[in-house]
């Protein structure tokens, strides 16, 4: 299953050019895929992964060279044509209508959903059955809206395979998967190669890279710098490729833990959304430490999150900084009382997408630091920034450039920045590297232990066990709500934080409810 | 057909489809003109010499400007920081029944004290207006168009019952009108003798003083932020709900200003016709003026010269003056496309 037959492609891109003003986003890139073969396209952020896919899928031109699907060239900038010869992408960021049913969706811009010639059962059974060749569980008749990520991501992957795509190719898929919806998507994958299907797979996370390709192409720059056989690479090896250097993990020595910055005592709030809040959570935040909270998503990270960040009140318990009881609390008090927050939503809640570099930098400090008498001093501020853009590397054309031109870790190296600045007691990291390249999630993950050293407490929320694991001095794990005990650092294995994640080992609830 | 984003226009991209849209939005009209059987030439050449032909045309011109250079300004401030204000048509005759009430001899102050003082009344009374439905909106969740909207009809037939009941005009041989304001209640003119009273003025001052407050104080970043993103706003620590009520007592104030420098400068007295719907035609000034200050001060002076022009040709060329509307809507339809062009490509698939 292997490309054993190279004489037939079903993909050729050949000498692919695209230009962005000055930046060359590809550079004569070129490589074949075979039948039945899974290709892994590894990059940082910014290397070119999802333009040369764009080019493919014909969303952008080409400045030169072409593709080729089954032997014949596609038009370029022809989405259509490239739907027709085959192809069937999965984007980063789904595009579903949430208001629409899954098989509506599946058939939206194949079929007119008010044609006469349209028949739901059919369609459906359809449906059912390519759900059960590729063993992805959707019930065609559940609204999108109530899907969980991971169904959503299925039902993108079913319209591809509606439409009988040959070759699918998947934007960064497990960015918003938790580890047991990685696992469900690879046996998919799995499956889909084995009848004949061949897939390129846009990644940066090593271990899956080794997990499900046969062939790994690493981009740096816009260019194709190494193509390996996985079985003939290692991690190590493609992560010197992807960054152009060796890569080591900042090490993370044990700490000496301190007095109790944040504690919270039986702590409830009120559920977002279909999310459960805290049921009766006690917890210390302790000085020195990183606290790791484990757990599927969506069993009150979220309410935890807010909670700190000054967004809602308790419902009852008590909750204490640095000792203190909380009274009134919002996100300006939260800053003033030295917590600093890394939201979960680096675009929506992070940042303001067409505020410059400069503004979204003082976004947290602009009344008390860059303003007198309520005049900005904005010659401050852009000194500010252009501070903050040496000291935590921020790679932008300025400071004045609109934040919705940054990678995603550079965004979140500015919010790390915004968060840091102030030296924080308290770090509250939600989600801090997810979706960002392994030499981002190298210098966060180095930053927040350089914070923790100099006494901060840090929260780590993560879905993620091996960045809980690695991090971690002390692991709770979340549950429908519920907080499981502390386990000091080296006491769990993963399997067993898996038991709690899936929530066992709890008490039953002190109350009825 | 598929929009697909442009990260970095560039300046003819920027400039290029607004300019083709008054391009063809005199195309439209000129077609419209053909076939209510006038020569378009004449009759664009008959609209700019209408508005600004001669001394009294360009200060008629600038005289209608003044009210819509005040309703623009209030709506582009509201707009900017999302808040849907439709309402700039109450706010104004709110500010015009202050001034009246203030401006009819229940106040014997001298004019540099008595102007001042109405001007701020006149602005707190349509900063109320506005900041009920704003309040509604951030305690409630209740939707702030529908509000606005409606409370113009509630506040114009308030207005009608004031007029003919306790505002009305002793001496007014029935009318429903108020009662002249005192001198010391007028806006003098700019220039003694010429027809342009000190309502021009202010307009232009308060278009200069919102453009300070957006660029260089924290009330303008803030309604910048809270307008762009009020997720992100709110977790900054931005108090977007005390950023959203000054919005509205802004916004209120400056289209509250319209009725003050109506009645105090043109008018004199208050009627229910005081205001040709300036308050929505505010909507088209802020919308032409991409909601920055200084568009609208130049947004006001076109949309006023067409009106005003348009009014002068059709009685030297018996074309129907509604082509003033008419222009007024394609100009606005096609330039909300343009800015769409400005920000997007648009790709066949």
């Amino acid at each position: 299953m292997t490309g054993a037959e190279p004489a037939h492609p079903v993909l050729r891109l050949s000498d692919i050019t695209k230009r962005f003003g000055a930046l060359t986003a590809n550079d004569r890139v070129s490589f074949d895929l075979a039948r039945g073969e899974v290709i892994a396209l590894l990059g940082e952020n910014g290397a070119g992964k999802t333009t040369l896919m764009n080019i493919l899928f014909g969303q952008y031109t080409a400045d030169a060279g072409t593709v080729e699907v089954f032997g014949r060239i596609l038009p370029p900038g022809a989405p259509r044509a490239a739907l027709d010869a085959g192809v069937g992408m999965v984007h980063q960021h789904f595009t579903l209508a949430g208001n629409l049913t899954v098989w509506e969706n599946i058939v939206l811009g194949a079929q007119s959903l008010t044609a006469l010639s349209l028949k739901p059962r059919e369609v459906k059974a359809r449906i059912r059955d390519l759900s059960q060749r590729f063993h992805m569980k959707v019930d065609p008749d559940a609204r999108v809206g109530r899907l969980t990520v991971g169904e959503r991501q299925r039902v993108e992957i079913l319209k591809a395979l509606y439409r009988d795509a040959k070759i699918l190719i998947l934007d960064e898929p497990t960015a918003v998967l938790t580890p047991q919806e990685t696992d469900a998507l690879f046996a998919t994958l799995r499956e889909a190669i084995a009848q004949g299907l061949s897939i390129v797979f846009i990644s940066h996370k090593l271990h899956e890279v080794m997990a499900i390709s046969s062939r790994v192409i690493v981009l740096r720059h816009g260019r194709l710098v190494a193509e390996r056989r996985t079985e003939q690479t290692s991690r190590e090896e493609l992560a010197a490729l992807m960054v152009g250097a060796e890569v080591t993990a900042p090490e993370i020595r044990p700490s000496t833990p301190g007095a109790p910055l944040l504690s919270l005592a039986a702590v409830t709030t009120a559920g977002i959304g279909s999310a459960p809040g805290l049921d009766a959570v006690t917890i210390d935040l302790r000085a020195g430490q990183i606290t790791g909270l484990a757990g599927v998503s969506g069993n009150g990270q979220a309410a935890l999150s807010n909670l700190i960040s000054g967004l809602t009140l308790p419902l009852s318990g008590e909750m204490r900084i640095a000792g203190q009881p909380v009274g009134d609390w919002t996100p300006r008090m939260a800053i003033g009382r030295g917590v600093g927050r890394i939201p979960e939503d680096r675009h929506r809640t992070g940042t303001i997408a067409d505020f410059t570099l400069t503004e979204n930098a003082i976004l947290e400090t602009y009344a008390s630091q860059f303003a007198r008498h309520g005049w900005m001093d904005w010659q401050a501020a852009r000194a500010h920034a252009e501070e903050m853009i040496a000291t935590y590397d921020i790679r932008c054309p300025g400071p004045d450039v609109r934040i919705r031109l940054l990678s995603g870790g550079n965004m979140q190296k500015l919010i790390l920045g915004r968060v840091l600045e102030t030296g924080p007691q308290i770090v509250l990291a939600n989600q801090p590297v997810r979706g960002l390249d392994i030499g981002a999630v190298n210098y966060v993950h180095g930053r927040l232990a350089e914070a923790r050293d100099k006494g901060a407490a840090v929260l780590l929320i993560s879905e993620d066990l091996d960045e809980i694991l690695r991090l971690s001095d002390v692991i709770h794990v979340i549950s429908e709500g519920r907080l499981s005990p502390a386990f000091p650092r080296g006491t769990m294995r993963p399997e067993d934080l898996g038991q709690w994640m899936a929530g066992h080992g709890f008490e039953e609830p002190a109350h009825a409810s | 057909m598929r929009l697909e984003p442009i990260a970095n226009p560039t300046l003819p991209r920027r400039t290029l489809p607004p300019a083709l849209a008054l391009i063809a939005t005199f195309a439209v009209a000129a077609l419209l003109v053909m076939i209510a059987g006038g020569n378009p030439a004449d009759v664009f050449g008959l609209i700019f010499k209408g508005a600004f032909g001669s001394k009294f045309a360009l200060l008629e011109t600038l005289n209608r400007a003044t009210p819509l250079i005040f309703t623009g300004l209030a709506i582009a401030v509201a707009f900017r920081a999302k808040l849907w204000n439709i309402g700039a048509e109450a706010q104004l005759y709110a500010g015009a029944v202050v001034t009246v009430v203030l401006g009819t001899g229940a106040l014997p102050l001298p004019a540099p004290i008595l102007l001042p003082l109405i001007a701020v009344a006149a602005m707190a009374a349509g900063a109320l207006v506005l900041f009920i439905p704003a309040l509604m909106k951030t305690r409630f969740g209740v939707d702030e168009v529908v509000t606005t909207l409606l409370f113009n009809f509630i506040f114009l037939l308030f207005v009608s019952y004031l007029l003919e009941g306790p505002l009305k005009d002793p001496m007014g041989m029935g009318w429903p009108k108020s009662a002249r304001l005192v001198p010391e209640a007028r806006l003098p003119r700019i220039i003694e003798g010429l027809r342009l009273h000190w309502g021009f003025g202010l307009a232009l001052i308060s278009a200069a003083v919102i453009w300070v407050i957006d660029a260089k104080t924290t009330l303008g970043f803030e309604m910048r932020a809270v307008g762009q993103n009020a997720e992100a706003a709110r977790f900054a620590g931005i108090p977007v709900t005390k950023v959203i009520l000054k919005t509205a007592v802004l916004s209120g104030g400056l289209a509250a200003l319209a009725g003050f420098s109506e009645v105090a400068g043109l008018k004199g007295s208050l009627t229910l016709d005081l205001s040709p719907g300036y308050g929505y035609t505010g909507i088209v000034v802020a919308m032409l003026a991409l909601l920055h200050p200084a568009g609208v001060v130049v947004a006001a002076l076109f949309v006023a010269a067409i009106f005003v022009g348009a009014d002068s040709m059709s009685r030297a060329a018996g074309v129907p003056s509604y082509i003033a509307d008419i222009m007024l809507a394609t100009a606005l339809l096609l330039m909300v496309l343009a800015i769409l062009l400005t920000k997007f490509r648009v790709r066949r698939d």
